[in-house]
């Protein structure tokens, strides 16, 4: 007992000095790091390679990043932009197939990331039911579990399209969208357990964060059928920023319903109205009326090479791009290299996953000539994507929400490509 | 959105029925009434459902006593929110809270409180669980009704000498109540 004051403080002055060293050495240990980033060796069949480690990174000649943003207008990026950023977007014109990494998913969230405990969460079932029911995480993993890959996309993806076009990103553009497999229990197998009552046709929503974000959630078919609690994306727990440890996943739906850091569901016989789906998520029309509850995202798609910002050379190219319906199944995609006038079937890249993103691809040999790219989705139901000018002549510009109109491409004769309403 | 209710009254019913048919819960040998077929979860006590339960819906059901005035809204929106909103909740830099009457058919539409929103009682909703940004959850019962009823005076919804508390706050008739209409997509053909 008598030592312990001065082992303590022996310890103190020994952790000290070792930040002391840290800090003296800080400049050379990120040196040390900055040497070390990519290190090609001459010829990696005559040196011994790295041993394996506890969580794998990428390689250190991958450099692709999210690209934050601070909402319609406003400048994109990190740097001294990164204080205003409430979302981030996925560089889909970096990435292959249809998985997004998980740490490329991109991010929205209304007052930060929350730090979140999984042996303190709890998942409270409420309202309209026979037995309110309180879950702890690890119940919720021993439930039967489901799975599935779809997409999650932000009613907010391409929201500058409704405004004049700027020559940005396809990542600037369409960011706000990505595709996981998500892993949890179905909503069915809890609304079982709890016993809906006869007069419950919504569902609130909440989240443990600090905008205690609430949404109504109607009880269709659909999502009766669909809707998911996750624990798990792409194989392991949820990021802290898709919601960990539970998020509410609703297939096809908007991102913003599919509630993350899930504490609260409440059955109720009225939707609840809360600010996220009155005076936020609702599309204004030109006559002044607003659609509410437009939650379903409609097929959509985009060429994510060539894209905006890149730049290409004569020859071949293959044409790639993301096509997606809220609604079910691509059962086709359409690719134009003369601005619509005439289409080509694409590619589609197996399996094709209702409510997923589908990879399409077409070969292409770009002879030096101006060129608008365009690419069409069309679904299971027999929709088809619109053009901007349909989209615009029903919607007007104040939408905001839901913008999902044919992207253009122009390539320019010295092969740039740019962002192009056409 | 009353339509909402009774469209999804029946499909909701009978999705039910097909989903505990399709998830072969009916052969399971515990009754699905007494929802203990895997045991897990606990029944949550009245206790703890009160102190989750936060939200407030239009017809004013969540909201606690207390009131509040318009003068003392005046001074909790200048200590607490006019930072973000601005002196007089239309300066910014964040949401612009006040007027855009008649601005919703123009090109630069003003979604504000008086001009947009449709029910009073989301006021209550989402101030008291995510305002101040910087603090959420901290106000008071009293300071929310103050700088509810402070922000529907600013945007000429109701007099400035109304008390606003869990009765009166459902029955303001906030101007845009009628200025949503359900989902109609798809819309474009």
């Amino acid at each position: 007992m008598q030592d312990a004051p001065k082992e303590i403080g022996r310890r103190r002055f020994l952790r000290r000095s070792a930040s002391a060293i840290a800090f003296g050495t800080a400049a050379l240990v990120l040196q040390a790091a900055k040497a070390e980033e990519p290190k090609p060796v001459d010829d990696p069949m005559r040196v011994p390679g790295a041993l394996p480690r506890p969580y794998g990174e990428r390689s250190p000649f991958e450099k692709q990043q999210r690209l934050g943003g601070a909402g319609p207008g406003a400048p994109h990026g990190w740097g001294t932009n990164a204080p205003n950023n409430f979302n981030s977007g996925t560089p889909i014109q970096d990435l292959h197939g249809i998985i997004t990494p998980s740490a490329l998913h991109f991010e929205r969230h209304h007052n930060g990331v929350p730090a979140i405990d999984p042996d303190r969460h709890r998942l409270l079932i409420h309202g309209l039911v026979e037995r309110s029911l309180i879950f702890t995480v690890k119940e919720l993993q021993r439930l039967p579990a489901a799975s599935r890959i779809a997409f999650l996309e932000c009613s907010g993806n391409t929201w500058d399209g409704w405004r004049d076009a700027q020559d940005v990103t396809v990542q600037d553009l369409y960011g706000l969208m990505s595709t996981s497999e998500w892993t949890g229990v179905k909503l069915a197998t809890l609304l079982e357990a709890v016993g809906v009552r006869r007069e419950a046709t919504w569902m609130l929503a909440e989240g443990g964060d600090a905008a205690g974000l609430d949404r109504s959630v109607p009880l269709t078919d659909d999502i009766l059928n669909e809707a998911m609690i996750c624990y798990g994306q792409n194989g392991e727990a949820l990021r802290p920023e898709q919601g960990y440890p539970l998020r509410l996943f609703l297939p096809g739906f908007e991102g913003n319903i599919n509630v993350k850091w899930l504490r609260r569901l409440k059955l109720g016989s009225a939707p609840f109205m809360t600010r996220w789906e009155t005076a936020k998520y609702t599309d204004l029309m030109p006559d002044g009326k607003a659609y509410q509850f437009s939650l379903v995202m409609e097929a959509k798609s985009v060429i994510t090479y060539p894209s905006g910002q890149q730049q290409i050379q004569p020859g071949f190219h293959e044409i790639s791009g993301l096509a997606w319906s809220g609604r079910g199944r691509v059962t086709r995609v359409d690719v134009s290299m003369d601005g619509g006038r005439m289409w080509k079937a694409a590619q589609l890249q197996e399996p094709i996953i209702p409510k997923c993103h589908t990879r399409f691809r077409l070969p292409w040999r770009w002879n030096g000539q101006e060129a608008v790219l365009q690419s069409r989705c069309i679904d299971e139901t027999g929709y088809v994507q619109p053009t901007r000018q349909d989209l615009v002549k029903v919607r007007g510009t104040n939408s905001i929400y839901h913008y999902n109109a044919i992207q253009s491409w122009k390539v320019e004769r010295d092969g740039r490509v740019r962002n192009l309403y056409a | 959105m009353d339509g909402y209710a009774t469209y999804m009254h029946k499909p909701m019913v009978a999705g039910i029925v097909v989903l505990l048919m399709a998830l072969g819960v009916v052969s399971f040998g515990r009754s699905a009434e007494d929802g203990t077929e895997y045991g897990l979860g606990r029944p949550a006590t009245d206790e703890e459902i009160r102190a989750w339960n936060i939200d407030v819906v239009p017809n004013g059901e969540g909201l606690p006593p207390g009131k509040g005035t318009v003068k003392q809204g005046a001074q909790v929106f200048a200590t607490k929110c006019a930072a973000c909103h601005g002196a007089t909740g239309t300066e910014g830099p964040k949401d612009r809270l006040v007027g855009g009457q008649n601005t919703l058919t123009t090109a630069k539409p003003a979604r504000t409180i008086g001009s947009y929103w449709p029910y009073a009682t989301t006021l209550y909703d989402y101030i008291h669980r995510a305002m101040p940004f910087n603090a959420p959850q901290s106000l008071t019962s009293d300071e929310t009704y103050s700088v509810i009823a402070w922000l529907l005076f600013q945007n000429q919804v109701i007099a400035e000498d109304a008390v606003i508390d869990a009765q009166t706050l459902p029955k303001v008739q906030m101007p845009n109540r009628n200025g949503f209409i359900p989902d109609p997509r798809p819309d474009v053909r």
